[in-house]
């Protein structure tokens, strides 16, 4: 049985840069098949805990468990893959589209096929035309949806969106929102997005974090996120907290 | 030429000064102290090589090419003092490069084995080695800088450091290597080589002074490329840790 297996859990971590605490005792579990969002003003350390989850970054003490294993006994490559991730400003290499969403594949000596390319196009709401298309000549929501079917390109088990619809128009914001919960739900894949948008937060959730000032304040159903108790979080939905 | 004629020489280091203090330009100071040095340095050098000349020693071989070696690390891992260990990989670079050059040249009978021949060689394979890898030094350190999200990108999506940072390699190979190529493309237009030129002036056989600066020049072509590439690959893993995470610039 999945239901409520924990797939990452983190365990009293600590983040610093230097001699500023980025994040500060986070302990909490994201659960398999579930999607989780994460609020909170900005400069709660949200972008540094998918850093920590992808591997990019270690913390400073305490665990991260991936699986049920601390995710420092994966090969960094086999975590990344697993544990994929789109973040807020997509970076693109240089090239066409199709160079872009071949990446993970050419970083295995793999190739990715046309007909798989036409599909995670599809897939993201984008034609079959923009795959020969200089990545230069996309806007930033084009390149947005590049990012996602890229990341998926390695079927991850979990996916990592920062702020992933934030410079979207309202239309493909919402193709993005009906796209992750197909992928949710279809194969099954773990969703944890961070959002500065409350109503997506409790629309396309099953858990809701918020975190503020690098620490975890709540963990809460997403539909129960404005009826919090917890003085800060209701702050925080009021608007008081930007 | 006699000392007399070069003291007159000195009036090419008077016209720069003059202008510098008629301009203002503030240049006379670091002209006067590289005039002094240059006259130094080179006269101690002129007096040293007539000693390892004469001696026919290997040994003072040996240890004027560790001289050479020395002053080009000490004067290229400033430009390198952000990676970890460059001190030791420059060394391991000119030595190859010069161990390279040598086994080459002596061994296909291209010079004699002779101090003559050896160490004014070495110095222009380690001198140019130098150079270049002070020029890969610092458009590596712009490129990894510049390119830093995209190495992250790659690194995030399962790549290797070797293939999240190969784009700043090339790069910064490439850009360190192509003056000299360009270089080599104009030469004899623009300026005669000065090792040419000098052998000329000393009365020697034109043609003959251009086949032994053409040997010079394939021999930098080859110090150039060599010298890039191997600092490059010694220097690009201390950017990672054994996470396969980039290091900041601190923790270097």
């Amino acid at each position: 049985m999945t239901e409520n297996q924990e797939v990452i859990t983190l365990s009293h971590v600590y983040y610093a840069d230097g001699n500023v605490s980025i994040l500060k005792d986070i302990t909490g579990s994201f659960l398999k098949g579930k999607i989780t969002t994460i609020v909170g003003p900005s400069g709660a350390g949200k972008t540094t805990l998918f850093k920590l989850c992808n591997g990019l970054i270690s913390p400073a003490s305490g665990d991260i468990f991936f699986n049920g294993k601390r995710i420092d006994t994966y090969e960094p490559t086999e975590l990344r893959r697993n544990v994929g991730i789109a973040l807020q400003s997509p970076t693109m290499i240089s090239g066409s589209v199709w160079e872009n969403l071949s990446l993970p594949l050419t970083l295995q000596g793999k190739q990715l096929q046309e007909k798989k390319a036409k599909e995670l196009l599809k897939l993201v709401g984008l034609e079959e035309k923009f795959l020969n298309q200089n990545v230069k000549d996309l806007s930033g929501g084009q390149r947005q949806k590049v990012s996602i079917a890229r990341t998926l390109v390695n079927q991850p088990k979990v996916l990592l969106l920062d702020e992933i619809t934030s410079s979207l128009d309202r239309v493909s914001q919402q193709e993005i929102e009906a796209l992750i919960v197909r992928i949710n739900k279809e194969s099954f894949t773990t969703i944890i997005w961070i959002t500065h948008n409350l109503e997506q937060a409790i629309s396309i959730g099953d858990y809701s974090w918020v975190m503020m000032g690098g620490e975890l304040i709540e963990i809460v159903e997403s539909s129960r996120l404005l009826y919090s108790k917890n003085e800060s979080v209701q702050q925080f939905v009021k608007g008081d907290i930007e | 030429m006699s000392y007399a004629t070069l003291a007159l020489s000195l009036v090419f280091v008077l016209i720069p000064i003059l202008l510098s203090k008629t301009l203002k330009l503030g240049l006379e100071k670091d002209t006067i102290i590289a005039t002094i040095r240059s006259i130094v340095q080179l006269l101690i050098v002129g007096m040293i090589l007539k000693f390892v000349f004469t001696s026919k020693s290997f040994i003072f071989i040996v240890l004027m090419l560790l001289l050479m070696i020395s002053a080009a690390t000490q004067n290229a891992r400033k430009k390198g003092k952000a990676i970890k260990g460059m001190t030791w990989k420059l060394v391991v670079t000119f030595v190859a490069v010069e161990v390279l050059t040598q086994s080459i040249l002596i061994g296909f009978h291209i010079i004699r084995p002779t101090a003559q021949y050896i160490i004014p060689i070495s110095g222009m394979v380690v001198g140019n080695s130098m150079v270049l890898a002070i020029l890969f030094l610092n458009r590596f350190t712009a490129e990894v800088e510049a390119r830093q999200d995209e190495t992250e990108l790659i690194l995030s999506l399962g790549g290797t450091p070797k293939q999240a940072i190969q784009a700043s390699l090339i790069s910064s190979i490439k850009a360190s290597t192509i003056p000299t190529i360009e270089s080599q493309k104009t030469i004899g237009l623009v300026q005669l080589p000065g090792m040419m030129s000098g052998q000329i002036i000393a009365g020697a056989d034109p043609v003959q002074a251009v086949q032994f600066q053409l040997l010079i020049l394939f021999l930098l072509l080859t110090t150039a490329v060599v010298t890039s590439i191997m600092i490059g690959f010694l220097s690009y893993p201390a950017l990672f840790n054994k996470r396969m995470q980039m290091m900041k610039q601190k923790e270097i």
